[in-house]
């Protein structure tokens, strides 16, 4: 069974605690180990590498260093963000002098030796597709989906190493195994306008506002996104962008852990649909019943 | 249109840039990629490639100023799409990096509210999303722009009440009291 550590991220104690939960209940389902870094803290998320890079690095070096504590040397996360905080840390500390200025702010100093994966490139990557077919009880037939995968998952391809910075199909790829039909979707490494949220909604309303319009535009049900703040902007934003724009979405917005556990039949207490904002029956109700989809 | 004095280049200002940086500015062309998918162009004053210009040009002034520094959402287009392989989200993070430690806020929402989320995580080791709220309410002086989420957010149990502080805080509050004590040379 392949044991990875687990950095969860905060807003997955939060604002998507559903996206914990679900990826927890699929790793499970397809014998991926997750095991919980000993009192993880905040990577510091955009905030902190807009004020130094230094402290930045450190505060994800501190989990690093857990990580390597706990003798392993993989790492994942659910979270783009904190992806690219850490991977980006490593990444910079391959500078020696760098190294040294991060080690200067840590307790305990961090040696540089793990590598960070997002949940989903550990899935795509070690996962045999084969076998997740096999588990397949409730297939996604019948349910239009574009997927998006933010802008910062697979770039710059030099720091984050998986999938096309361009046009990535990792989700595409396992959505279509589960049975879903995936459109082209043109913005999928598009900026949502990230966390500018509370101090500038009028960017997100924008920014996600032409997520939305494209995906509209190429006949989606719902979009299937990996990351939380994505997935916050488009979905329990969609009524704030609609007020501004002058529009009116209605399209549910998942986390792919979701539909991946849906189609597994997990147990959908572990998959939290009751906590997105858009009416998910609005595209699960698409689904054709197995009987149905001969 | 606005002008700009080349005579007026203050070197140093470059110098600094590309250290901090690790970039060589002097390698822009100015070929206008990074704009072309610069999905925040149409709030910024100077769109990224003019940016890039202005700090080849040692226009330290313009730029500590400007506004765009403090919009960039970090996408990493520009880095990614760059012919000459120039980190440029780089080169914005490290000019926002300046414009602060020499107390400019021209975007003043976006500083405060990234000031509000490191106390939190300073304070608790951990983001603590309503605290985090709360602080950039008291701070910034605004009602809380987003009241209509309330109730979609709460119903649905998505953030909690009291803060999950960590056993590791102090070595987290320690962090950014070593990086206080070594300023930018952190
Ligand atoms: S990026 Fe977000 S979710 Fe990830 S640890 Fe930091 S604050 Fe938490
Ligand atoms: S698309 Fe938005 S939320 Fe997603 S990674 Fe980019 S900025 Fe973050
Ligand atoms: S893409 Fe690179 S070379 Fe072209 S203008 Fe931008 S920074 Fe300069
Ligand atoms: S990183 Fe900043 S400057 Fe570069 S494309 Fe994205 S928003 Fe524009």
């Amino acid at each position: 069974m392949l044991k990875v550590a687990y950095y969860p991220g905060c807003s997955g104690q939060g604002t998507s605690l559903e996206y914990d939960t679900s990826t927890r209940a699929v790793c499970k389902a397809l014998d991926v180990e997750l095991m919980d870094i000993p009192d993880w803290s905040c990577c510091g998320s955009s905030p902190a590498h807009t004020v130094n890079h230094v402290l930045s690095a450190a505060l994800s070096a501190r989990n690093l260093a857990q990580v390597e504590a706990m003798g392993m040397t993989k790492a994942a996360t659910p979270c783009p963000s904190c992806l690219t905080n850490l991977r980006t840390a490593s990444h910079k500390m391959d500078d020696p002098e760098f190294k040294d200025k991060v080690n200067a702010l840590l307790d305990v100093p961090c040696k540089n030796s793990v590598d960070t994966q997002s949940v989903l490139q550990v899935l795509a990557e070690n996962v045999d597709p084969e076998l997740i077919k096999g588990k397949v009880v409730k297939p996604l037939t019948g349910i239009k989906i574009a997927c998006y995968y933010g802008c910062i998952m697979n770039r710059p391809p030099e720091v984050m190493r998986f999938d096309h910075h361009e046009n990535p199909m990792a989700m595409d790829n396992l959505m279509a195994l589960l049975g879903a039909e995936v459109v082209p979707f043109p913005l999928k490494v598009e900026c949502c306008g990230a966390s500018y949220g509370i101090p500038r909604g009028d960017i997100v309303a924008t920014l996600s506002g032409k997520l939305l319009d494209a995906s509209r535009d190429v006949g989606a049900d719902a979009i299937v996104t990996a990351c939380p703040l994505c997935q916050m902007n488009l979905d329990l934003r969609q009524g704030q962008i609609n007020d501004a724009l002058r529009e009116n979405f209605r399209i549910p917005v998942f986390y792919y852990t979701q539909l991946l556990g849906y189609a597994l039949g997990i147990d959908r207490a572990e998959l939290g649909f009751e906590k997105l904002c858009v009416d998910p029956r609005l595209a699960l109700g698409r689904i054709k019943q197995p009987q149905q989809a001969m | 249109m606005q002008i700009f004095n080349l005579a007026d280049a203050d070197q140093g200002f470059i110098d600094e840039v590309e250290a901090r940086s690790h970039q060589n500015v002097k390698n822009c062309y100015q070929c206008g990629n990074c704009t072309a998918g610069c999905p925040y162009t149409f709030v910024y004053d100077y769109s990224v490639s003019q940016i890039m210009r202005l700090v080849q040009t040692g226009q330290k002034d313009a730029i500590l100023k400007c506004r765009s520094i403090w919009l960039c959402g970090s996408c990493q287009s520009c880095t990614t799409r760059c012919p000459n392989k120039i980190d440029v989200a780089r080169v914005m993070d490290v000019c926002r990096h300046m414009a602060r430690e020499e107390g400019y806020a021209t975007e003043r929402s976006v500083k405060i509210f990234a000031d509000s989320f490191l106390e939190s995580v300073e304070r608790h080791g951990r983001a603590y999303e309503l605290g985090l709220m709360a602080s950039y309410m008291t701070r910034s002086g605004r009602v809380f722009t987003d009241v209509d989420l309330a109730p979609q957010v709460l119903m649905r149990g998505k953030l909690p009440f009291k803060p999950h502080p960590i056993q590791g805080r102090e070595q987290v509050a320690r962090i950014f009291e070593r990086f206080r004590k070594g300023g930018k040379n952190a």
